[in-house]
C-alpha cells in the first residue's frame, strides 16, 4: 500500500515537471504575431554590390573585413554568415548571367533555434525579429545544430565568453522607427521592408504582374512554418543555394511528438514497471509456496510410504513367524510321534533344519 | 577471501599505470589549452559542424554505453531475475562513472561550461530536447550515484546510513529506468529537429525509440564486454559469489541481446519502409547504412543467438564487442557521418589530434577511477561484513 503510493506520487510528480514542455509542444500551428515585419528580397533586383554587408558591418559595429566592401572579387567564391558577418551576398548563375543572392537569419515564425534552445537564449519578438540573449547562453551550439538555415554562427576563438551571433533584423533600429541596416543601404530596392501580411502580397503582385521573370514561389512563406524574410527569384531556388526540401513543418512540430512522449513516458513507466515488479515479486512468492507446499507434499508421502513399507514387513514378519510356528509345532508333533524307531539320526535332522530356517 | 588491501598491483610502475599516466599528462597539457585558446583552436568545429567527436563519441556513445546500470538493475530489482545481482554493483559503478564523464566531457565542448546549471536553475528552455537531455542526465547522476553509495559505506563502514539506501533501491531502480528511457531517447530526439541535415536513412520520426532501444542492447553488450574485461584484469578481486553467477549472466544477457537486437533489426527495417527510403540503399550511404545494419546489428544478433544455443561463452564474448563497436558506428552516423551529408566534402567535418586526444584522455581517466574504486570497494565481491545481506 505505501509502496503504492509513493509510486503514484512519483509518476505524478514526473508528469507534473515534464508537463510544460509537452503542453507547448503540442501548441497549434502559429502563422506569425498580427503586423509583424519581415523584409522581401528580390534576386532579379540584386546587382552584387555588397552595399548591405557593408551597412551591416557598420550598423552592428562588427569588426572590418580583410578585403573591403567594394572588392566584389570575393563574390566568385561562396562564403557563409560568420561571427564576423551577419550577411553575405553569393554569385550564382553564369558568368553572362549572374544572379546574386542575399543571405541572412531568416526570421522564422517558430525558430529552430529558439524551440531548440534549453536556456531560452533565443526569442521570438512581436515585431518579427528573432534575437538572442548572450547573458543565458551557455555555448552548446544546439541552435547552430538546429537551424535549417545555417545561420548562426559561433565565436570560437573567444575562450570565456564565446557569443551566437547572428542577424537580429535591426531590432534595435525597429524600435526608434528606423530601417534595418541592409535595408536602408539598398540602391536598387532589392530589399523591402513592412508587414509580412504586405510584403506576401507584394511578391504575388510582382509575380502575377510578370510571370515570365518570376520563379512562381514566394520562398519563406510556407517553409519551415514561414519565415519572415521572403525571396523572389528570377532562376529555381536551388540554382541560388537555397534548399527546397525543407519542408513546411516548423521545428516545434518537429520535436512535438519526441516532446509530447515525455510525460507519457513518466507517467506510465512507473506504474507500468511496478507492476511488474509486483508480478515478478508474486511469481517468486508463488514458486516459493509451491516449492515448499511439493517439499511438504514430498515428506507426507515419503513417510506414508515407509509406513506401508514397514507394516507390510510387519506383516510379512507376521506370517512368516505364524507359519515358523506352525512348522515347529508340525516338527514337534512329528517328533514326539516318532521317538521309538529311530532316536539318534531323528535329533541330527532336526537340528539341521532349525539351522537352515533361521 | 582476502582483503582488499592486499590485492592492489604489486608495484607503482607497470604498464598499465606508465601508459595511462601519459595519457593522463597529455590530456591534462590539452586541458590548459582548450580552456585558454578556446574551443576554435583546438577542434575542427566551424559554423557548419558546431558538434563533433565530443559530443558524437563522448556524449552520445558515453551514454549509450553507460546503459549497462538501468538494465542489470531492472533485470534484477524489477524483473525479479536474482541471478544477476552479483552483476549490478559493477554495471553501476560502470553506469556512474560513464555519466560522470560525459558531463565532464562537457565541459570541453561548452563555450561557457560554468553556466552548465543554467538551463535548470536559471532560465528554462522546456520546448528543447536538449532540457530534456540536461534535466534527466542531471537527476540520473544523482540516482546513480545514491544506487552506488552502499559499496562507498560498505567500504567506509558506515552501516546505518548503507541501511537507509538500500531500502531505497526498488524506488532507485524504478526512476533509475524512467529517467534512462527518456534520456537515452531524448538523445535521438535531438536529431529530430534537423531533417534536412540527417541522411534519411538515419533520420526519422522514430529516432528516439531507437535510441532507447539499441541503448538497452548496449547496456547488455557492455556489461558483457566489461565483465570479461575485468575477468582478465581483476580476477583476484572477485569472489566466489560473483565467478559462480557470471556464466550466467552472460548467457541471460547475451539471450537478451540477440532478442532486442533482432526487434532493432526490425523497427529499423520499419523505418526505412515508412518513409519509403528503400531507393537510397544503392549509394554510398546505402552501403555504409547496410555495412552498419548487416554487420553491426544482425551478424551479432546472430552469434548471441548461437552462442547461447551452444552455450559458448567466446562466442558471446565476440558478439558483445561487436555490438558495442555497432553502437559507436552508430552513433557516428547520426552525429557525424551522415549528418550534413549535404555539405561539400570541403566542408564537412573531421576531428583534430587535440579532439581526439581530449576523448582518449577521459576513456583512460575512466578506467584508472573504476580500477581505482574495484581494487578498493566491495564491486566484485561481497563484503564479509554484509554477505547475504540484500
Amino acid at each position: 500500500m505505501l509502496r503504492r503510493t509513493f509510486l503514484g506520487m512519483l509518476g505524478a510528480a514526473c508528469v507534473g515537471a515534464s508537463l510544460p514542455a509537452g503542453a507547448e509542444a503540442a501548441g497549434k500551428e502559429f502563422k506569425g504575431y498580427p503586423g509583424s515585419k519581415g523584409v522581401l528580397f528580390d534576386a532579379t533586383r540584386c546587382i552584387g554590390c555588397r552595399k548591405c554587408e557593408a551597412a551591416c558591418n557598420k550598423v552592428n559595429k562588427l569588426p572590418k573585413p580583410e578585403k573591403s566592401f567594394d572588392d566584389l572579387a570575393v563574390l566568385d567564391e561562396r562564403r557563409r554568415t560568420d561571427a564576423k558577418t551577419h550577411t553575405v551576398v553569393n554569385k550564382y548563375g553564369t558568368p553572362e548571367h549572374p544572379v546574386f543572392r542575399k543571405s541572412q537569419c531568416n526570421h522564422c515564425l517558430e525558430p529552430a533555434c529558439a524551440s531548440a534552445c534549453f536556456v531560452k537564449a533565443f526569442k521570438k519578438l512581436p515585431n518579427g525579429a528573432v534575437v538572442y540573449d548572450e547573458s543565458v547562453c551557455v555555448g552548446c551550439r544546439y541552435c547552430m545544430v538546429a537551424c535549417p538555415f545555417e545561420i548562426p554562427t559561433y565565436e570560437y576563438d573567444e575562450p570565456l565568453t564565446p557569443r551566437v551571433m547572428k542577424c537580429d533584423m535591426c531590432a534595435a533600429r525597429q524600435d526608434k522607427g528606423q530601417l534595418p541596416g541592409c535595408v536602408a543601404e539598398c540602391p536598387k530596392e532589392a530589399l523591402v521592408f513592412g508587414e509580412r501580411e504586405e510584403l506576401i502580397l507584394i511578391a504575388r503582385e510582382r509575380i502575377r504582374r510578370n510571370p515570365d521573370r518570376y520563379v512562381r514561389h514566394i520562398y519563406g512563406e510556407d517553409e519551415m512554418g514561414g519565415t519572415s524574410w521572403m525571396y523572389l527569384s528570377g532562376v529555381p531556388f536551388k540554382e541560388i543555394g537555397m534548399r527546397e526540401d525543407l519542408g513546411t513543418k516548423s521545428a516545434p512540430e518537429l520535436t512535438a511528438g519526441a516532446l509530447a512522449a515525455v510525460p507519457m513516458v513518466a507517467g506510465l513507466w512507473p506504474v507500468l514497471l511496478g507492476g511488474i515488479y509486483a508480478v515478478s515479486k508474486r511469481n517468486a512468492k508463488v514458486a516459493d509456496e509451491e516449492r515448499k507446499e511439493a517439499v511438504e507434499n514430498a515428506i507426507a508421502k515419503a513417510s506414508a510410504e515407509a509406513e506401508k513399507t514397514l507394516s507390510d514387513a510387519l506383516e510379512k514378519a507376521d506370517v512368516a513367524n505364524k507359519r515358523q510356528i506352525e512348522v515347529e509345532v508340525k516338527k514337534a508333533v512329528e517328533e514326539a510321534l516318532k521317538p521309538v524307531e529311530e532316536e539318534p539320526e531323528g535329533s541330527d535332522e532336526a537340528g539341521n533344519s532349525e539351522k537352515e530356517e533361521s | 577471501m582476502s582483503t582488499p588491501a592486499s590485492n592492489g598491483p604489486k608495484s607503482a610502475f607497470n604498464t598499465f599505470n606508465l601508459v595511462a599516466g601519459a595519457i593522463l599528462v597529455v590530456g591534462l597539457i590539452l586541458t590548459v589549452l582548450r580552456f585558454t585558446q578556446g574551443i576554435g583552436p583546438v577542434t575542427n568545429l566551424d559554423d557548419n559542424n558546431p558538434w563533433g567527436i565530443w559530443i558524437g563519441f563522448d556524449l552520445l556513445c558515453g551514454v549509450a554505453l553507460a546503459a549497462g546500470g538501468y538494465t542489470t538493475s531492472a533485470a534484477c530489482y524489477i524483473f525479479g531475475l536474482k541471478r544477476f545481482h552479483s552483476a549490478v554493483r559493477p554495471a553501476i559503478l560502470t553506469a556512474f562513472l560513464g555519466y560522470a564523464l560525459v558531463v565532464f566531457a562537457l565541459q570541453y565542448d561548452l563555450g561557457r561550461p560554468w553556466r552548465l546549471p543554467y538551463p535548470i536553475f536559471v532560465s528554462q528552455g522546456t520546448t528543447s530536447l536538449l532540457f530534456e537531455v540536461g534535466l534527466c542526465v542531471m537527476l540520473y547522476l544523482t540516482v546513480l550515484f545514491v544506487e552506488f553509495t552502499p559499496a562507498m559505506f560498505e567500504w567506509l563502514g558506515w552501516k546505518k546510513i548503507r541501511k537507509v539506501v538500500v531500502k531505497l533501491t526498488l524506488v532507485l531502480t524504478i526512476f533509475g529506468v524512467v529517467l534512462s528511457t527518456l534520456h537515452q531517447s531524448s538523445l535521438g530526439a535531438l536529431y529530430t529537429i534537423a531533417p534536412s541535415k540527417l541522411h534519411p536513412l538515419w533520420y526519422s520520426p522514430y529516432m528516439p525509440l531507437y535510441f532507447f532501444v539499441s541503448s538497452i542492447a548496449a547496456g547488455m553488450s557492455m556489461v558483457i564486454f566489461e565483465g570479461s574485461m575485468s575477468h582478465k584484469k581483476l580476477h583476484r578481486m572477485m569472489d566466489e559469489e560473483y565467478l559462480k553467477h557470471h556464466d550466467g549472466v552472460v548467457f541471460g544477457f547475451g539471450k537478451a541481446a540477440a532478442l532486442v537486437l533482432f526487434g532493432y533489426f526490425f523497427i529499423k527495417t520499419m523505418g526505412v519502409a515508412y518513409d519509403n527510403n528503400w531507393h537510397y540503399l544503392v549509394s554510398g550511404y546505402g552501403l555504409l547504412f547496410l555495412t552498419e545494419m548487416l554487420g553491426f546489428v544482425a551478424l551479432p544478433c546472430f552469434l548471441y543467438a548461437v552462442g547461447v544455443r551452444d552455450r559458448n561463452l567466446s562466442l558471446i564474448k565476440k558478439a558483445s564487442i561487436i555490438t558495442v563497436l555497432g553502437i559507436v558506428f552508430n552513433r557516428f552516423n547520426v552525429s557525424m557521418i551522415a549528418f550534413n551529408y549535404h555539405l561539400p566534402a570541403a566542408d564537412r567535418y573531421f576531428p583534430s589530434m587535440t579532439e581526439i586526444g581530449i576523448s582518449v584522455f577521459i576513456v583512460t581517466l575512466g578506467v584508472v577511477i573504476f580500477r581505482f574504486i574495484t581494487t578498493r570497494m566491495p564491486i566484485f565481491f561481497e563484503h564479509p561484513d554484509y554477505k547475504g545481506d540484500h
